[in-house]
C-alpha cells in the first residue's frame, strides 16, 4: 500500500515536470514577454559588464605583461588570484559600497541594473586582465626583438600585440562573458531579483525553482544553457581559426 | 632605393666588444671596422658568438664590455637606418601586405602613402601575387622574403641578416640569396652570418671569423678563402671544426 502510494507520488511529480517542460517550451516558442524581458536584461547587464571589463582588463593585462620594472611577477600573481573571487563576497562588498550609508550610496545604484553591471564588472575584470596578460606575454616574447628592431618600443607594442592577439583575446572576452552571464550569487545580492527591474536569468531560475514554478525556470535554464554552449563554441572556433591562420 | 644620404652611419666599429652572462664570457675583446661596400660575412662554428655579435651591433643587446660605434658616435638605441632579419622570421599575425605596411608606418609614412610603397616592395621580393594572404601560412622561403621586404621597407643603410637561409631548402635559399644580392646592389650594406660556405664565397666582400667568442680573423674574402691565417679558420674551411 505504502509502496503504491510512493510510486503514485513519483509518477505525479514526473507528470508535473513533464507539464512544466511543455509549458517551458511553449514560453520559448511564443516568445513570452516576461521571458524575453528577463533574457534581454541578462544580456544587457552582462554585455555592459563585459564592455567595461574589456576597457579596463585588456590594457591592464597588457600593461602588466609589458611592465619593465619590478613587481611584474607580483602583479601577475595577484591577477591570477583575483580570478577566483567568490561571487557572494564580491556581491556583499559591492552591496556595502552601494548601500545608503556606504561610500557610493549617493549614486542610488543599489537594486538597479547598474549595480549588477558593477558587480559583474568587478568579478570578470580580473579574469579578462589575467588571461590577457598571458596572451600578451607570450606574444611579446615572440615579437620583442622584431619590434625593437623595427623601432617600436613597449608602448607602441601594446596596440600591435592587442591587434595580433585578437583571436586569442576574443576567447578571453568570451570566457569573461560566460562567467558573467552564469553568475547568480553576486547579482542577487546587489540586484535583489525585482520583477521587471533587476530580474535576470540566473536569479529568476533560483527564485522560480524555490517557488515551485518550474516552467519559467526550465525555459530560462534552456536559454542559459544555449547561450553557454554558443559562447563555448565561439571560443573553440576562435581558437581553431587562430591556430590555422597564425601557426 | 636605399639611402645614399649625405651623412652615412658607416663605418660600424666594434671597440673591445665583450658580452658575458652570469659570469660566463660569450664574446671577448672583439675589435673590427666594417666599411660601406659589399657584404661582410661573419663565419664561425656553432656557439662562436656570431648571432650575438649581430645583436650587439644592431643594439638589441647591450655589450658588457667595449662599445659599438656608428661613424664614430655611440647610438644608445637601435638606429632607424638599420634593420635585421632573423633566421626564423617573426611575422605579424596579419596579411602579407600589412606586415610591410606596419614597418612603413613605424617609419612615419602616412596612411595614404603606405599601400603603393608596400606593393612596390612585394613586387621586388616576388610576393606581389599574395598581398592579402595570412603571412604566417606562407612557405618558409616566402616568409623569409617577406621578412626581407619588411626590413627593406625601412630603407636601411645597414641590414643585419642572421642565418637568413639557414632554415630553407636549397631552392628557396637560392631565391633569398638572390634577393640579398639585389638589396646589396641597391646600396645597402649587408652584414650577415651563414653556415653555407658556398654562399659565403659568393656573397662576401670581407669575412670575420669567430671562434669561441674571439675574433680570430677579419680579412678580405679572397684572402680568407685562399688561405686563412689562423689554424682554426683553416680547419673550419676544411669542415673539420664544428665547435
Amino acid at each position: 500500500m505504502r509502496l503504491r502510494g510512493e510510486v503514485g507520488t513519483v509518477l505525479a511529480r514526473m507528470q508535473d515536470i513533464r507539464t512544466a517542460f511543455g509549458t517551458a517550451l511553449r514560453l520559448l516558442v511564443t516568445l513570452d514577454p516576461e521571458l524575453v524581458e528577463i533574457i534581454t536584461l541578462s544580456l544587457g547587464v552582462s554585455l555592459g559588464a563585459l564592455l567595461l571589463a574589456a576597457g579596463v582588463g585588456l590594457p591592464l593585462g597588457a600593461a602588466v605583461a609589458l611592465w619593465p620594472y619590478r613587481g611584474r611577477r607580483f602583479a601577475a600573481t595577484l591577477l591570477n588570484a583575483l580570478m577566483g573571487l567568490p561571487p557572494v563576497v564580491v556581491g556583499l562588498v559591492v552591496y556595502v559600497f552601494l548601500s545608503r550609508s556606504g561610500p557610493l550610496g549617493g549614486l542610488g545604484w543599489l537594486f538597479t541594473p547598474r549595480a549588477m553591471i558593477a558587480v559583474q564588472f568587478v568579478l570578470i575584470t580580473p579574469i579578462v586582465a589575467a588571461l590577457t596578460r598571458q596572451v600578451v606575454e607570450d606574444l611579446w616574447e615572440e615579437y620583442s626583438e622584431l619590434l625593437r628592431s623595427l623601432g617600436a618600443g613597449r608602448i607602441r607594442a601594446i596596440p600591435t600585440i592587442l591587434i595580433d592577439g585578437r583571436h586569442r583575446l576574443l576567447t578571453v572576452l568570451l570566457a569573461g562573458f560566460g562567467r558573467a552571464i552564469a553568475e547568480v550569487g553576486a547579482v542577487i545580492i546587489v540586484g535583489g531579483n525585482i520583477a521587471h527591474v533587476t530580474r535576470v536569468m540566473t536569479t529568476a531560475i533560483a527564485l522560480e525553482t524555490r517557488k515551485g514554478d518550474l516552467a519559467l525556470a526550465l525555459a530560462l535554464g534552456i536559454v542559459l544553457l544555449g547561450i553557454s554552449l554558443l559562447v563555448n563554441a565561439g571560443a573553440a572556433l576562435a581558437a581553431e581559426f587562430a591556430r590555422e591562420r597564425e601557426a | 632605393m636605399s639611402a645614399t644620404p649625405a651623412e652615412s652611419i658607416l663605418p660600424l666599429a666594434f671597440e673591445g666588444l665583450g658580452y658575458a652572462v652570469a659570469g660566463r664570457s660569450l664574446l671577448r675583446d672583439v675589435s673590427a671596422r666594417l666599411e660601406a661596400g659589399g657584404p661582410s660575412i661573419i663565419l664561425g662554428p656553432n656557439g662562436s658568438g656570431k648571432s650575438l655579435t649581430l645583436r650587439l651591433a644592431h643594439g638589441l643587446l647591450e655589450p658588457t664590455a667595449g662599445r659599438v660605434t656608428w661613424a664614430g658616435a655611440e647610438h644608445d638605441r637601435v638606429s632607424r637606418r638599420q634593420a635585421m632579419v632573423f633566421e626564423r622570421p617573426v611575422l605579424l599575425r596579419r596579411s602579407v601586405i600589412a606586415n610591410v605596411e606596419y614597418a612603413l608606418a613605424l617609419r612615419g609614412l602616412s596612411r595614404s602613402e603606405r599601400p603603393a610603397r608596400a606593393a612596390e616592395l612585394l613586387e621586388k621580393t616576388g610576393l606581389s601575387g599574395m598581398p592579402k594572404r595570412a603571412a604566417r601560412v606562407l612557405s618558409a622561403g616566402e616568409q623569409q622574403r617577406l621578412a626581407l621586404a619588411r626590413a627593406w621597407a625601412v630603407e636601411p643603410e645597414v641590414l643585419f641578416l642572421d642565418e637568413p637561409t639557414g632554415a630553407l631548402d636549397p631552392a628557396a635559399a637560392r631565391l633569398v640569396e638572390r634577393l640579398i644580392e639585389t638589396i646589396a646592389q641597391a646600396g645597402t650594406k649587408i652584414i650577415m652570418t651563414t653556415h653555407d660556405m658556398a654562399q659565403a664565397r659568393r656573397l662576401a666582400e670581407d669575412v670575420l671569423f669567430l671562434h669561441g667568442g674571439n675574433l680570430l680573423e677579419h680579412s678580405p674574402a679572397e684572402r680568407f678563402f685562399a688561405g686563412p691565417s689562423s689554424p682554426e679558420a683553416s680547419a673550419f674551411l676544411r669542415g673539420e671544426l664544428v665547435w
